[in-house]
């Protein structure tokens, strides 16, 4: 096995927009490593910060609106949010692969497979046209798709949703990234389809030593995937720990809502689902103290809400066992 | 509980015999249609008073097409619907109208099936306005009990629909659907869009309705999990056919066409470490404009046959009481067992 190294570290990570309405802050001071040859789960309900995270690390934020304003991404030891535009575009698409959720908007309409695919190869690794043709055709054949001299000058059009998501993850895969991260890769999917991706993915970073940053509403997807789960609310980490940990003790009442809200097989029938009541404060009234605190059933919640630390003072995270952290507010905390 | 009559609990409310939509495709601008998409293709189902019918299938499978059918907003090529007694399948335009009080629909997304530019009392007015219902006073009443009964504030009836999150949205979509009390609401995809918290909200809103009102559903969706959570019966649909059906439980605590057992298999499970033994189905799903001749599901399932036995047309049979089954020996793997029956 590979010993522990950490490929991706982000430190205090600050995202904000600049809007009509004034500046907004989408993520919150969120930290997370992620080691190399592992995946890591980012799981989080629209809104809360969990893509913006990830077009973070890209540098793909919309400018001018977006930018990051504070914290430190470090990949391979060399902090992203420094480096220069020139730098990210040799990153990009060489170290860093990513997946998007919806295959169409994905892939370019009026291109061939073949094309889409030589294109990083072209401009990361050299090659010439004729080799960046073959090469793609190899790629196609690794994600497993049938007939792939013939797929290769065919058009996204003429492929199945679940085709097509199988050459996002080769254009992914294409110049061999040590890092991928798939934002909801398997959100726009059937389940039998999304099984296979699922699969597809693991065998893949089995056999390249991929680290996988896997971004997803799904905790099922996450359950069956991850290694480590970062769970996000509202801008900021929630908690964080290994699969385990998250999964069968959890420690902030967000997770275990989430946990307990999600319908399972053995879920007794026509009978009501847990819920959490309330809902995600909008972008421009989000408070400094716990985000989650209006949504919690605590006995003594009302107290915090009208206290001058919810007003001020921002809960930090506290380590509950080794690895796994949950924000520190009492109000929040599983009781 | 109904004011004509109402319908007891157990009740057919809905029967769809053989239903087929079969969408014409042409081949350039000019030409007449040679070929026909079957999305639709000889659907038997009933649903009782009362009761929630789900259907599962993947996208391409013909459930929102089957859905819209029965609400009259595509119309059949052949078969039957009988709906309350009456055969909806046959009837124009005007005779629709006042049936539309007791058919309903929910669309899977409420930002695109609420008009923008009315506000939330125009959206919810307009059912009682065209069936020619009460004054503005009672209108006004109406709304308030609506917004009451889906769980938004008095204040919302003079806001726009983008000022609402998804899962408010889809409370308002709800609340239209609710309005003329109807009999029987098709739900497509209600919950697809939404994220899981809202989704446990909305689910636990219409079961709600549901023992309130008495009102059926026929709940159209993709997510195996939802579906049995609200679900007294279960139909599972593949290119245009129905393949299994059986109640809730039956269905996922025996379930015999490889399709379904597949659709089971694939559903991940939230508690990490777990696995489940899983049927990875080969290939995709076939056309519905050439599907390939006899069992459609053949040459992707689990159970290898040859291209001769796949090319034998498939038989849909109740195995048990209440549990069809398409039987042909690459979808059920004791074919012997069930030939004779």
């Amino acid at each position: 096995m590979l010993e522990d190294k950490l490929l991706l570290s982000v430190k205090d990570l600050v995202t904000a927009f600049d809007t009509d309405a004034g500046r907004v802050t989408a993520v919150d001071g969120v930290s997370f490593d992620l080691q190399e040859g592992k995946t890591l789960g980012v799981v989080g309900e629209s809104g809360c910060g969990k893509s913006v995270t990830a077009m973070s690390i890209m540098q793909l934020l919309p400018r001018p609106m977006g930018q990051i304003i504070g914290g430190s991404i470090h990949f391979n030891g060399e902090d992203l949010v420094m480096a220069s535009e020139e730098r990210m575009g040799s990153i990009r698409g060489k170290e860093i692969g990513v997946i998007f959720q919806e295959p169409m908007t994905a892939l370019n309409p009026v291109h061939r497979i073949g094309q889409q695919l030589s294109e990083s190869l072209l401009l990361h690794e050299g090659l010439s046209k004729k080799e960046a043709w073959s090469r793609s055709i190899e790629i196609l054949k690794l994600v497993g798709i049938p007939s792939p001299e013939v797929r290769v000058s065919e058009y996204p059009h003429q492929l199945s949703g679940g085709m097509r998501q199988r050459v996002v993850i080769a254009i992914a895969l294409a110049c061999r990234p040590s890092l991928v991260i798939a934002d909801e890769p398997t959100t726009a999917l059937d389940v039998t389809v999304q099984a296979q991706i699922l699969e597809l993915i693991q065998s893949l970073q089995e056999e390249m030593g991929l680290s996988v940053m896997m971004i997803t509403h799904d905790l099922g997807v996450i359950a069956e995937t991850c290694d480590d789960v970062v769970v996000m609310y509202a801008g900021r980490v929630a908690e964080k720990g290994n699969t385990q940990q998250i999964f069968e003790n959890p420690q902030h009442l967000y997770t275990l809502g989430l946990l307990n809200s999600i319908p399972k097989l053995g879920t007794p029938r026509k009978q009501r689902l847990n819920t959490i009541d309330g809902y995600v404060p909008g972008l421009d009234e989000m408070p400094v103290g716990a985000r989650f605190a209006p949504r919690s059933q605590h006995p003594r919640v009302a107290e915090y809400l009208a206290s001058e630390d919810f007003k001020t003072v921002k809960p930090g995270l506290v380590e509950v066992e080794p690895g796994h952290w949950v924000e520190d507010c009492a109000y929040v905390r599983a009781f | 509980m109904d004011t004509d009559g109402g319908n007891q609990r157990g009740e057919i409310l809905l029967e769809v015999k053989n239903l087929k939509v079969h969408f014409p495709v042409k081949e350039g601008l000019f030409s007449r249609a040679k070929k026909y998409c079957k999305a639709v293709d000889g659907i038997d189902l009933q649903v009782k008073a009362g009761e929630t019918f789900g259907l599962v299938g993947e996208s391409g499978c013909g459930k929102s097409t089957l859905g819209k059918a029965i609400c009259r907003l595509l119309n059949p090529t052949e078969g039957e619907i009988r709906f309350d007694g009456r055969d909806v399948g046959r009837l124009g335009r005007a005779a629709m109208r006042p049936l539309r009080r007791d058919l309903q629909i929910i669309f899977q997304d409420p930002v695109e099936s609420l008009d923008a530019r009315h506000t939330v009392r125009e959206i919810l007015e307009e059912p009682f306005i065209i069936q020619k219902m009460g004054n503005t006073v009672f209108r006004e009443k109406k709304v308030r009990k609506l917004l009451d009964k889906v769980g938004l504030a008095a204040t919302a009836a003079d806001r726009y629909p983008f000022e609402f999150s998804g899962g408010q949205r889809q409370r308002i979509g709800i609340a239209r659907a609710i309005a003329l009390e109807p009999k029987l609401i098709v739900c497509d995809e209600p919950v697809s869009a939404l994220d899981v918290s809202v989704q446990s909200q909305i689910l636990n809103l219409l079961m709600d309705l549901q023992k309130e009102m008495g009102v059926s559903y026929l709940f159209i969706a993709h997510d195996l999990a939802v579906v049995k959570v609200i679900s007294d019966r279960i139909g599972v649909m593949y290119l245009g056919k129905m393949v299994e059906q059986a109640d809730a439980d039956t269905l996922f605590s025996n379930p015999m066409h490889e399709y379904t057992k597949a659709l089971i298999s694939a559903i991940p499970i939230v508690s990490p470490g777990q696995k489940r033994e899983r049927t990875i189905l080969k290939g995709d799903v076939p056309s519905p404009i050439d599907p390939p001749p006899g069992c459609a599901f053949a040459r992707r399932s689990p159970i290898s046959v040859s291209e001769e036995v796949a090319s034998c047309p498939s038989e849909y049979k109740e195995v048990e009481p209440g549990h069809w089954v398409e039987v042909h020996p690459a979808t059920v793997r004791d074919y012997d067992a069930l030939e004779g029956l």
